[in-house]
Formats: structure tokens, sequence, C-alpha cells
């Protein structure tokens, strides 16, 4: 690896060194699973799909631990309307859906990406995700800005997210600029319960309410997806979860996309806050907790493979999932930059480097899955475990500095990434804020431990109080491989009666005025 | 008879812009606005002024 840039170098990640216990990849033997000391991808996916998806961070949930995404914002129009969506509300400490600070012209976007990809080079994949409708008005800003990116820099992925409406009318446009990725938002496949979702779609000339409105849509919706799936399109399906409406209807929804070829199933809770303006916001209706999406999740498995990693970013979103650095390239600051060569030489050095990377975590991953498969058993339960982190799929952020937590489930079946929790940062210009360490507790409340690259006395005292056990012996190293390694020290403590199973805890999902910004 | 654009509540998304059939709609100094010489309400054209069936905000309004 001598001849290899360091990810430290690109990223600033920390100390890079190799786990502790990590075989040469050669001598991993008892390997459970074929894709063992390669980069093939998991055993249960065409080769040809993880080569479209292995580098894109919000269809690969280990792409996202290394790969940036961007979103421009050239498309604010939109032609439906959705009961938690207010699209006259805009605010640039918000991070959600259908939010931005400022508007681009196709020509802006592109000037904007060509001064990214020459700061970011994990910058891998370009979206376009309003803050409207990608294919609404025509698509035109939407299809003007990927013509010019194929040609100016051919080595980043396209995609593209919209409700559908529009979607049939222009699969054969998506095809020929290879779009090959796309994400419609199907919140239900029975018009009854759409009906309290979408108050009204303009479609075909004309405004449309009610169960009409919600049949079309439905109609287009899957007309659409089996038109992308039979050209071989990878189609991510994303369905926000709104408890008493269509919660246990998404189990349908999945059997429905899956069956039309859906790639992925992206299953949100709800966004709802009064403050924003929105139809659910301001009837009071309420998003699900931790736990409730969780469990929707788990009851969703065997069907379309679930994502879990989504954070809901913004229409105009700049960097690794669960960061945001929108606000360092403004339109202001681009436009006053001269003309931006597109050099992506360190970003061709960084995927090598994580191309290696991934093979080596192949078989290391499998060979501590293979010690717990042998020593543990399957009588234990797994267990839930909070991973302070900023990238690189390592524990290196300390507590006080987490703006969100990333929870692994790990049992004797593996660890395995099941979803992250957003939380204030606790520790603002060096002092603690008790009311922020209160939001962390709730935040992660359904864990038993807690890693971390550091933790100060006083946390790690009420940590401890509130049955979560703060973990700084794996920092830096890898969290699948700890997480494994911690699991069989827990089962063994577990078995002398040193600690008990933390079970039937839920945890809140935090939703408020938060922007993630890098440290 | 023509249609208006009521600035105050305009996002200025350009959905209507898209949707007219007269072309009457522009982006000028910051704002959408209709011109009230080509504008036909969309009489005999469609059922409904498109502008106003598309709007999110629900700001084109008759002048």
């Amino acid at each position: 690896m001598g001849n290899v840039i360091s990810l430290d170098s690109i990223l600033g990640l920390g100390e890079l060194k190799a786990p502790a216990d990590t075989p040469a990849p050669a001598a991993a033997s008892g390997c459970a699973s074929s894709s063992c000391g390669s980069s093939d991808g998991p055993a249960d996916m065409d080769p040809a799909v993880w080569e479209k998806v292995k580098n894109h961070p919000c269809y690969s949930e280990e792409a996202h631990h290394y790969f940036a995404r961007m979103h421009v914002a050239v498309a604010p129009a939109c032609n439906i309307q959705c009961n938690y969506c207010n699209r006259k509300y805009d605010c640039s400490n918000e991070s959600r859906p259908g939010v931005v600070s400022e508007k681009l012209t196709p020509e802006q976007a592109i000037r904007k990406i060509m001064a990214v990809s020459a700061e970011i080079p994990q910058l891998s994949v370009i979206g376009i995700a309003g803050p409207g409708d990608s294919l609404a008005a025509g698509g035109k800003n939407t299809f003007k800005t990927f013509e010019m990116l194929q040609k100016k820099a051919p080595d980043l992925k396209l995609c593209l997210s919209t409700n559908g409406l529009a979607l049939p009318d222009h699969v054969d446009t998506i095809a020929q600029y290879n779009i090959d990725h796309v994400t419609i938002t199907i919140n239900m496949v029975d018009p009854e319960v759409g009906q309290h979702i979408y108050p009204w779609i303009f479609h075909d000339h004309k405004r449309w309410t009610g169960l009409d409105a919600a049949k079309i849509l439905h109609e287009r919706q899957m007309l659409g997806l089996e038109m992308l799936t039979s050209r071989g399109i990878l189609v991510k399906v994303n369905s926000v979860m709104i408890p008493g409406i269509n919660d246990e209807h998404l189990m349908d929804v999945n059997k429905a996309v899956k069956a039309r070829g859906a790639f992925l199933h992206n299953i949100m809770p709800l966004i709802s806050d009064p403050a924003h303006g929105t139809h659910f916001g301001l009837t009071g209706q309420r998003g699900p907790t931790a736990q409730e999406l969780k469990v929707l999740q788990d009851q969703c498995e065997g069907g379309a493979k679930l994502m879990r990693h989504c954070r809901q970013c913004r229409a105009d979103a700049v960097g690794l999932l669960g960061e945001d650095r929108g606000s360092e390239f403004t339109i202001d600051r681009i436009d006053a930059m001269e003309e931006i060569d597109y050099d992506r030489e360190a970003a061709r050095t960084y995927r090598e480097h994580v191309e290696a990377e991934r093979a080596e975590r192949h078989a290391s991953k499998a060979a501590a899955q293979a010690d717990v498969a042998e020593t543990v058993g399957t009588a234990v339960d797994p267990i839930l475990i909070a991973v302070a982190t900023k990238g690189g799929e390592r524990i290196n952020e300390h507590f006080g500095h987490a703006k969100e937590f990333q929870i692994y489930e790990v049992g004797p079946k593996g660890a395995k990434f099941v979803g992250h929790r957003r939380v204030d940062q606790y520790c603002e210009g060096g002092s603690g804020d008790e009311d922020a360490l209160d939001t962390v507790l709730s935040a992660i409340n359904d864990c038993t431990a807690v890693f971390v690259a550091k933790v100060g006395g006083c946390p790690s005292k009420k940590l401890q109080a509130a049955g979560i056990e703060p973990v700084d012996r794996f920092a830096f190293e890898y969290i699948e491989e700890s997480a494994l390694t911690y699991f069989k020290d827990y089962a063994e403590r577990l078995g002398q009666g040193a600690v008990n199973a933390r079970a039937g805890q839920d945890a809140v999902i935090r939703t408020g005025a938060f922007t993630a910004k890098r440290a | 008879m023509a249609y208006k654009i009521k600035a105050s509540d305009c996002t200025a998304c350009g959905a209507c812009e898209a949707e007219c059939p007269n072309n009457a709609i522009s982006f000028k100094k910051g704002a959408y606005a209709i011109d009230p010489a080509t504008c036909t309400e969309c009489k005999g054209q469609f059922s409904s002024p498109q502008c106003a069936s598309v709007c999110p905000a629900d700001c084109c309004v008759p002048a």
C-alpha cells in the first residue's frame, strides 16, 4: 500500500490504522460470504448492478461511508401538492427535502458542480431532487443540466428524483442521458390511502383532487416504475411513513414495488412541525418514533431491499450523507471564481484507495462474524449500538462533536447498519450543554452501547446512569468489526449475569431545525 | 380579461410559465408577471386557466 495515498491526507479523518486483529485477506478462512476477499459486492447482487451502485452513497449503504453526493436545485416547479410539503417555506437552518437556499439555472449548476468536484474528491453523484419535481415543467432545466454535465464530467453518476406523475412521458429522455438511478416517491398503492396524502395534482391540463387525483398519480407511478425497470434503470422508491395514514400500508407498497422491479425501498419518517406550515404540521399529524420506523422496516425485510441510511437531505445538499457543505458553495462565491478546470486526479486516487480498503474489509468482517457465530452461538438476542463517526466506516468522532449517531444492530448473524439519529451538538465551544445531552440520550435510548473516539467524564457518567455503555476502546477502528468484538464480550458478560439485556426501549427521531455542517 | 400574479405570495417556481399556452408569463426583475395583452384566461383553450391550476401558492388570480 506504499504508493497509495492515505485516506487521511484526502479526508482528514484522523489517525488511519488497520484494526488490530485484522487477518490478511488471503488468510481469512471459514469465510461465509462469497464476496470474501474481493470487492465483488454482496452475494445476492448481480455484478453489473453492483458496478452501478458501489460508489453511489444513496444506493449502497457501504458506499455512503466513502462517497459524497451533490444535489443541484434547478427544478423549483412542482406538479402535485403533498400534505407534508410547503413550498412557500425556505430556511437555511432546515434540513429536509424540498428546502433550498438558492435556486440555480442549469449554467450556474454546472459551475457549482465544477467547483465542488475540485474540492471534494469523494464526490461521485450529481442528483436533481427539486426543490419541486425534477420532471415538472417538462423537465427542461433538469435535462439541460444533465446534457451539459454529461459532456463536461462523464465520470459523475447522474440521478434524479420525482413524484412519478410526469415520469412515463420522460423515460426515453432519461435513458438517453444515461441517468441510471431514478428515485420515485411512492407513499401508497391504494387511492383510498392516497387521498389523505395528496390534496391535488396537475395532470393533462387540469387540477384533479381527492380520489381521482390519487388514482391518476398511482397509475402513473406504477407505469413509470415498470418502464424504467424494463430498461434496466435502477429505481429506488422513497416512502414517507405517516402514522395512522399509511404506516401499515407501506408493507403493501414494498411488495408492489418489488414486484415491478424496484431495486431499493427507502422508508423515511414524516417530518412534521407546525412551524413548517405544512398541512400535516398544522393538523398535528405526528411522525413515527425510532422503534416504530425500525419495526416497519424489519417487517418489510425479505421484500424489496430496504435503504436505512437516508438522511432526508435538502435539494441543494453537498457532501457525504450526514454532512452538508452547501453553504461553502454559494452562487456569489461561485460567480466570483475564475474558470474551473475539471480535474479529477484526486478523485481517481481516492477511488483506488477505497477499492483496496473495501477488499480488505470484506475479509476482516467475515472473519469477525465467523468468530462470533462460533463462540456465541444463536441464543443471544441482537443489540443496538450507536456510533460516533465522520466517515470511512470508522469510530472516529468525539461523543460531544457528533451531529448524528449511526445505529448498528449486532448479533449472532453479524453486524449491520440499521439507521441513524440526528442530535444537537452536545459540545459547543468546549463546554457541554445539559439539555443537549438529554437530546442525545433520548435519541439513542434504545442502544446498549455508544462507540466513540473519545468521551468526557461527565457525559460518560450520565450515559452509564441511563444504561448506555460508553465505549472508547475501539477508537479509530472499523465499526462492524468492533461491534462484533464488543458483542462477543457482551454475550459473555450476559452469561455471567454481569450485564442486563436492554429490551423494549424506544428513541426519539429528531426533526427540528438543524443543518449538519462539517466540524 | 386577464390574470395576474400576486407577487407577495409567489415562490418564483416557474410552474405557471411552463404551462401557459400563450407564452404570456415571463420572469422579469426577479419576479414572474403575466402580460395582460396576451393572456386569454385560457378561454377556448382549456377548461381552466392553466397558471392558476398549477400554482402551488394559489397566487394566479383574475386581474
